[in-house]
């Protein structure tokens, strides 16, 4: 209460006396020092990353001499990492870095966060219910393949979102029901789910297209064409033409949060995951508000496979076996990154298919350091659980099977 | 409120406690009804696709070999099955020891996911030792390799067990992140301009020394022979038993995996025994990639470490066997039958698509682990039992 009152008092002063305030600046701040030296900044000069991060390092010193130790090592660590960044981009050729670092980066990295977000929110409302969803991977698979297939059999892509989603909520309804209602394990459920999906769709993938390719001219997810943006230097490549799905993520994480934080709905779904029995006591049908979460998991994961499949590349619908590449577990990781917040899990999502993105472009300097990039999600996600940088608190009652009195 | 079952699964405290609940209660008779029932919906979808299930389970059977224990096969198709009963048990191999690793960690409550990572570390760290200090003599240059990828693999699955018992870090997660991080960092290190790459542009690793190969006893040498990688699977399993059932340390493992809680009241230093069951674990898994390298491998390419699942149906393997050693060895013959028999390489095309019934076999496994897991069988048995029975807690 008296920190508000003297906020209202005197705003400023208090702000730069608030330690938190000062370390998240010391870690916007590294970041800034990076940013400094690529396009469309792009200091030739290593004074510019050394004096901001070098401020930034400042920063976390003074947050940590304020008691708030954690966060203000975290600023040290990004003025440290956003000096080295900086030093070599200054150091590689003006060519190299805009092959990176172009508008079209950012395109990119809203494609490749897209499927990560769809799967991470249907994972919060799994998790948030007390139902740990390893499946997300499977779940996605199948709405990649069967979403390919209604658009190509169904002639619009809308049948494809259609049948990819029911796919979804499908194999997400058996496992509810092993997972709910016969209490199995849920890890073991969920690796049950990634291995069925991966042998039905590869299955199916030859049954019905020999396992070569997906015929071409089939439908796919259009773009959205923003007219003022589309001839604009940076904003037209950037976001002038993005994908109908990247635009429905972004939507999906404001929806989640308002409908899991700001309703009734939200409240109950949090209760049955955080402290079943009481939910059960108030009148909250846990096992109706877990199924439900399960198979909104589902669709949206698969939802996100069916992007993937059916607009994430610009050439037309594609699939193949085991598509998806680990992309659930990148959403898994993003979500407990995120620490199980929409916002949070965004923000990891982001990060991650930032790194995607760049890490495609970074064939330009080595192609094995391209490879060695795609580690960066998982060992984020290793660091963030050990509690290095704040502590990742799931809800208490995430996997534990619930038995109705 | 009476002591129901149901009521007992659902409050045991750990995943090992459930298990072995239904152990008692379902017995071998469980694990085997279920993978029938497995198998069952396995044929309606092959008879869904048009083939005759029947046949294609006896073309799967004839391809893995095992007819080659019916004395009546003579002549050729005996040879043929001597071939790929040899690929049947070297996959036996691998998955004894990664199903080893599940198994060890989940006696102690503890869910391994990450004997795939664990694998793959052995594996790479096998290429390494194997493929250099050439000159150093057959037999301790393999003990060598096999030590070193043994404790990479106690390591990696050490970090999983340090962050488990340090900070209570959840171990299926950070199990899954180092799982994507060995996929990555080994695809790394064998690829183009990785530092055990062979020389020239392909993705693929450098070859074990010919002096490292584990000595082949039964077919072929150079055509994926059996070697003696089996028995060190099968000493393993017996070493896992005694260690287990016999020893200070497999009690407390049992404890710690029963209940934490109770454990530590009794004494026990539970982050201690996480750490070291995951290291155990871990060594197993390691193990398994130095034996498949050492054995027939000899390399490994970018494709085989990004499409290998071997330590995942470790998972399997572990479930269905119920963590126990005489489990682990058939659910491993099992799998490591069933994908050899589907293979492209061994099973009959004008019966059944080889592409389609390696696919199959990822269903079957997927309905194994389901099914198996939940005890759907035992389940539905007991509700069906009259309702006086009391089990004592």
């Amino acid at each position: 209460m008296s920190v508000w009152v003297q906020r209202l008092e005197n705003p400023l002063s208090a702000r730069l006396r608030d330690p938190a305030a000062t370390g998240y600046t010391g870690i916007l701040l590294g970041a800034l020092a990076a940013f400094l030296c690529i396009p469309p900044v792009q200091a030739r000069t290593v004074t510019w990353p050394i004096v901001v991060g070098v401020i930034a390092a400042v920063f976390g010193i003074w947050t940590v001499t304020r008691g708030r130790a954690r966060l203000g090592w975290g600023a040290v660590a990004a003025g440290v990492i956003g000096i080295g960044l900086g030093i070599l981009a200054t150091r590689s050729s003006v060519g190299n870095l805009n092959a990176v670092f172009d508008a079209a980066l950012i395109e990119q990295m809203f494609a490749f966060t897209t499927p990560l977000v769809f799967a991470a929110i249907g994972g919060l409302f799994s998790e948030r219910s007390g139902v740990v969803n390893i499946g997300l991977e499977g779940m996605m698979l199948m709405g990649a393949f069967w979403g390919v297939y209604g658009a190509d059999k169904g002639g619009s892509w809308v049948v494809g979102l259609l049948v990819g989603g029911g796919v979804g909520a499908l194999l997400a309804l058996v496992y509810g029901y092993f997972a709910i209602h016969l209490r199995a394990d849920q890890i073991v459920g969920g690796t049950a789910v990634n291995f069925l999906a991966l042998g039905i769709t590869g299955y199916f993938f030859f049954q019905f297209y020999n396992g070569n390719y997906i015929p071409s001219g089939v439908s796919t997810i259009p773009n959205v064409t923003i007219p003022g943006l589309r001839h604009s230097h940076f904003f037209g490549p950037a976001i002038g033409n993005l994908n109908i799905m990247i635009w429905a993520s972004f939507v999906l994480v404001i929806v989640s949060y308002i409908v899991v934080f700001k309703t009734p709905i939200g409240l109950r779904i949090r209760a049955c995951g955080e402290h079943p029995r009481a939910a059960d006591t108030v009148g909250i049908n846990v096992y109706a508000v877990r199924y439900s979460c399960v198979v909104v998991s589902g669709i949206l994961a698969a939802l996100g496979g069916v992007y993937l499949s059916d607009g994430f590349t610009s050439g037309g619908a594609t699939f193949g076996d085991n598509m998806t590449d680990g992309r659930g577990f990148i959403a898994l990781a993003a979500l407990i990154f995120g620490n199980w917040r929409p916002a949070g899990a965004f923000g990891a999502a982001l990060l991650f298919g930032f790194s995607s993105a760049v890490a495609l472009r970074l064939q330009v300097y080595s192609a094995s350091a391209a490879t060695l990039f795609n580690v960066l999600p998982y060992v984020l996600t290793l660091i963030a659980v050990a509690g290095v940088i704040g502590r990742t608190v799931p809800p208490a009652a995430d996997g534990k099977p619930y038995q109705k009195q | 409120m009476g002591p129901e079952r149901d009521e007992l699964v659902g409050s045991a405290p750990t995943v090992a406690a459930r298990l072995a609940f239904l152990q008692r209660a379902g017995g071998v008779a469980g694990a085997v009804l279920t993978t029938a029932l497995a198998f069952v919906v396995g044929g309606l979808v092959v008879l869904a696709s048009g083939a005759n299930p029947l046949a294609t389970y006896r073309a799967i059977f004839d391809g893995s070999g095992l007819n080659w224990l019916f004395p009546w096969v003579h002549g050729v198709a005996r040879a043929n099955a001597a071939s790929s009963l040899q690929q049947t048990l070297l996959l036996t191999t691998a998955l004894v020891l990664c199903g080893l690793a599940v198994g060890f960690a989940f006696r102690c409550g503890l869910f391994n996911i990450g004997a795939q990572g664990q694998y793959l570390v052995g594996t790479i760290v096998a290429i390494w030792v194997g493929s250099s200090l050439a000159g150093l003599g057959g037999p301790l240059h393999i003990l060598l390799a096999i030590v070193a990828a043994c404790l990479a693999g106690a390591l990696y699955a050490g970090v999983a067990g340090a962050l488990k018992a340090w900070v209570g870090a959840h171990e299926v997660v950070t199990t899954i992140m180092l799982n994507w991080t060995a996929v990555w960092a080994v695809s790394w290190l064998v690829g183009e301009g990785g530092a055990l790459q062979a020389p020239g542009s392909f993705p693929i690793s450098r070859s074990v020394v010919d002096a490292v190969h584990l000595p082949v006893f039964w077919g072929s040498p150079t055509l994926q022979g059996l070697d003696v990688g089996f028995f060190v699977a099968l000493a393993c399993l017996a070493v896992y038993a005694v260690v287990i059932e016999r020893t200070t340390l497999g009690f407390q493992v049992r404890s710690v995996g029963f209940n934490p809680e109770a454990s530590r009241y009794a004494g026990m230093r539970v982050a201690r025994t996480y750490l070291v069951a995951m290291a155990i674990a871990g060594a197993f898994a390691g193990l398994a990639g130095a034996v498949d390298v050492l054995g027939w491998e000899f390399n490994v390419g970018v494709s085989d470490v990004q499409a290998s699942q071997i330590g995942f149906i470790g998972i399997v393997v572990a479930v269905l066997g119920r963590n126990r050693a005489v489990g682990i060895f058939f659910a491993s013959l099992l799998f490591g039958a069933l994908l050899t028999g589907t293979s492209t390489r061994n099973l009959d095309p004008s019966v059944f698509r080889p592409e389609l019934a390696s696919n199959l076999t990822l269903i079957v496994q997927g309905l194994v682990i389901l099914f198996v897991g939940a005890d759907v069988l035992v389940l539905w048995l007991w509700r069906r039992r009259p309702r006086r029975t009391v089990v004592g807690v």
